[in-house]
């Protein structure tokens, strides 16, 4: 699409040192501060890797994935897309990289205009990317459909949002995601908002694609327990930091973070014993993203803080293993503790 | 303790609800929200409501509190509390003697409907100024002692839900709720719009104000694993309708409905590699429902008789441990064996585990 052939070698995506703060103003022009929704985050994405982005509301997530569909300038730091800083990039470069990320929305009926049929919602993007004529935008509205499985594909052409189901609607927003033939799909809390029947089904479909495409799938999560199937790598992110970084795996079953550890200490598989057991939940809230506390922003949440270092100096992230980071002061030794 | 004229112990069962229906009226026709629900909830015990979204779980919580909106076409069945017969109360008696004295709803999203200007702790000392016409002082100091409950700081009395966290708002309804001490809190969603640890400080809270003031709950929501933090039984419904009841332990691990095994196994785990499974296809419309079962066409096992005829909510049988006993009995009922089955409170609606009935409805 462009003249410069992007380099195969640099990661899909790179964010390095990223900032995005959202500046608080008084009477439209006193600064008095600013919302560090992300704070100095940095990471990558491979090419046909899903990685999950966890953390609780509040914590920057949509925030950094926004950053990443270039929908925020960040503030501070660059977005890398196949080796080119977002922010360099010009109107025509802007909107060809856009027709390479596919995004999905938390809200599918809020996401979909409701007075567009499926045929006019999943022909905007080929419309405005001036792709093929209409017959081949037919052709490819109908592969969508049915790489979405929302088949007999003419049951759904002349379909309005409201007269399709929660679950058929997120198809709806993937098909329109994938239709440009994206090398990289967000996806942000793509099942929170459906049954608890649906999400596997829902989820189950982006890997899929995901997998059968090779595309690469950032998805943001609140929800720990769903991601061993549907991601390779989990980033952990807390009032705007990311916490942890590590294999799906190795993070279910051994987290290092004081904060990841209390996450997956309150979740739990159905059990009848569970009525009678209280959770270790760690004291007061996450903090505001314009005050947030000194040093690591979780010591004072946090059981095993270490006095006169947690509080005074921000944790550099520490590599435990390999394809593994930690920002915590708890392995800053020659040999971690024990957890 | 005295015995009511349908011959089942008072004190014993404190919720019983037969048959009950809500239909609400729409421009297609009747929509069956609520479609002929029986069941009960002890004295300190904790039912979980499961089902998809559209099933009727919230309706049932309305038509526990009738709360009716405007287009109702039809409300019946019968409805005990303890041992005063509510569903036959005048609309005015049932809102002076039962609701919120007896029996308090913390509705979905419900931390969002606090009054915006008006300090927290008159919000929750309202319901005792308004029902019990107590003084102000004296609605402030038992609110005040539920703060303290829901593990709210007493300071937060005097701020405005502005300056509460979702979490903080979730309290302070919760608060709401439990200042008049019902005897039976139904929760809808309680939790749904909080973080992982928002939610666990609430089921702690909630877990403890069973166990320490012997409460009722009943906990409407889509999320199975959350359920098990607070649940003594289950009850799931599907379209409109109860598919099964039985006791969680049972539940969790081993449900009798083809829909509740599909459910259980839909439920991501966090600690096994077994991935989770879908199920397939959608719960039919409520304004017709289909004729026979109405999972049939989402069930796998399901045989010519499921599509023809309606499967009676029946005890379970087909597990061969009797008629209706659950694993471990329900406690306090030994020697009670003939009763245990009459009243057997393992139900299920499924053509399956009616084999040698002739009882269609």
């Amino acid at each position: 699409m462009t003249a410069e052939a992007p380099l195969m070698e640099a990661p899909l995506v790179e964010a390095r040192g990223l900032h995005t703060w959202f500046e608080l103003r008084q009477w439209g022009f006193l600064r008095v501060g600013a919302v560090r929704a992300v704070d100095d985050v940095s990471f990558t994405l491979a090419r046909g890797e899903a990685v999950a982005f966890v953390g609780e509301s509040g914590c920057g997530k949509s925030s950094l994935v926004r950053t990443l569909l270039g929908l925020h300038r960040p503030t501070a730091g660059e977005v890398r897309c196949e080796g080119r800083d977002l922010a360099s990039l010009g109107g025509a470069e802007l909107k060809a990289w856009r027709a390479r990320v596919g995004y999905v929305q938390q809200d599918p009926f809020g996401a979909l205009p409701p007075f567009l049929d499926v045929r006019r919602i999943l022909a905007e993007p080929l419309k405005v990317h001036g792709v093929g004529d209409r017959a081949e935008r037919e052709r490819r509205i109908r592969a969508a459909l049915e790489e979405v499985r929302l088949t007999p594909v003419e049951e759904f052409l002349g379909k309005f949002p409201h007269m399709l189901s929660g679950g058929q609607q997120q198809r709806v927003v993937i098909a329109r995601a994938l239709i440009l033939e994206p090398a990289l799909v967000i996806a942000d809390e793509p099942v929170s908002m459906l049954d608890a029947s649906v999400r596997v089904e829902i989820l189950e479909l982006l890997r899929g694609i995901q997998r059968q495409r090779g595309l690469t799938l950032a998805f943001v999560t609140h929800d720990l327990a769903t991601v061993r199937h549907y991601a390779e790598r989990i980033l952990v992110l807390y009032a705007g930091k990311v916490v942890e970084s590590a294999p799906v795996e190795a993070l279910l079953d051994a987290p290092e973070h004081p904060y990841t550890r209390a996450l997956l200490g309150v979740l739990s598989d159905p059990d009848a014993a569970n009525a009678t057991r209280q959770r270790e939940v760690p004291p007061g809230e996450p903090p505001s993203l314009i005050t947030p506390p000194s040093g690591c922003r979780f010591h004072p949440r946090c059981a095993r803080a270490i006095a006169g270092r947690c509080e005074v100096e921000a944790p550099p992230e520490i590599a435990t293993a390999p394809a593994r980071r930690v920002a915590c002061w708890l392995f800053d030794e020659p040999a971690p503790p024990a957890p | 303790m005295a015995t009511t004229t349908t011959g089942v112990a008072a004190g014993e069962a404190l919720l019983r609800v037969e048959a009950l229906a809500l239909h609400y009226r729409t421009r297609q026709g009747a929509v069956r929200a609520v479609d002929g629900l029986t069941f009960d909830v002890k004295r300190g015990e904790a039912l979980v409501v499961l089902g998809e979204s559209g099933c009727g779980k919230s309706s049932l919580a309305r038509a526990l509190m009738r709360l009716h909106p405007r287009n109702l076409a039809h409300h019946g069945g019968r409805v005990w509390l303890g041992e005063t017969l509510i569903s036959e109360l005048s609309d005015e008696r049932f809102r002076r003697e039962v609701q919120w004295s007896r029996l308090a709803l913390v509705m979905q999203a419900s931390m969002n409907a606090l009054n915006p200007v008006v300090k927290v702790g008159e919000q929750v000392a309202e319901p005792l100024r308004e029902l019990k016409r107590w003084p102000r002082r004296r609605a402030l100091e038992r609110a005040a002692e539920v703060f303290q409950r829901v593990g709210l700081p007493l300071d937060f009395m005097a701020r405005y839900p502005f300056e509460l966290s979702g979490g903080m708002r979730q309290r302070a309804v919760l608060a709401m709720a439990l200042v008049a001490e019902p005897e039976l809190v139904i929760l809808d969603e309680p939790t749904s719009a909080l973080d992982v640890l928002t939610q666990a400080a609430i089921m702690n809270v909630l877990k403890e104000i069973k166990r320490d003031q012997g409460t009722s709950f009943i906990l409407i929501t889509h999320d199975v694993a959350t359920s098990s933090e607070l649940a003594d039984r289950v009850a799931l419904m599907y379209a409109g309708e109860l598919v099964e009841t039985c006791s969680a332990e049972r539940f969790f691990t081993a449900p009798a409905h083809p829909y509740s095994r599909m459910l259980m196994e839909s439920v991501p785990r966090l600690h096994e590699r077994r991935r989770p499974r879908a199920i397939a296809g959608q719960p039919p419309s409520l304004l017709d429902p289909p004729g026979g079962c109405r999972f049939a066409a989402r069930c796998p096992a399901r045989f010519a008789r499921c599509a023809e005829s309606p499967p009676a909510f029946v005890p379970e049988t087909a597990d061969g441990a009797g008629a209706g006993v659950e694993p471990g009995g329900e406690p306090g009922v030994g020697g009670e064996v003939s009763s245990e089955v009459r009243e057997s409170r393992h139900r299920v609606r499924c053509w399956l585990h009616a084999t040698g009935r002739e009882e269609t409805p």
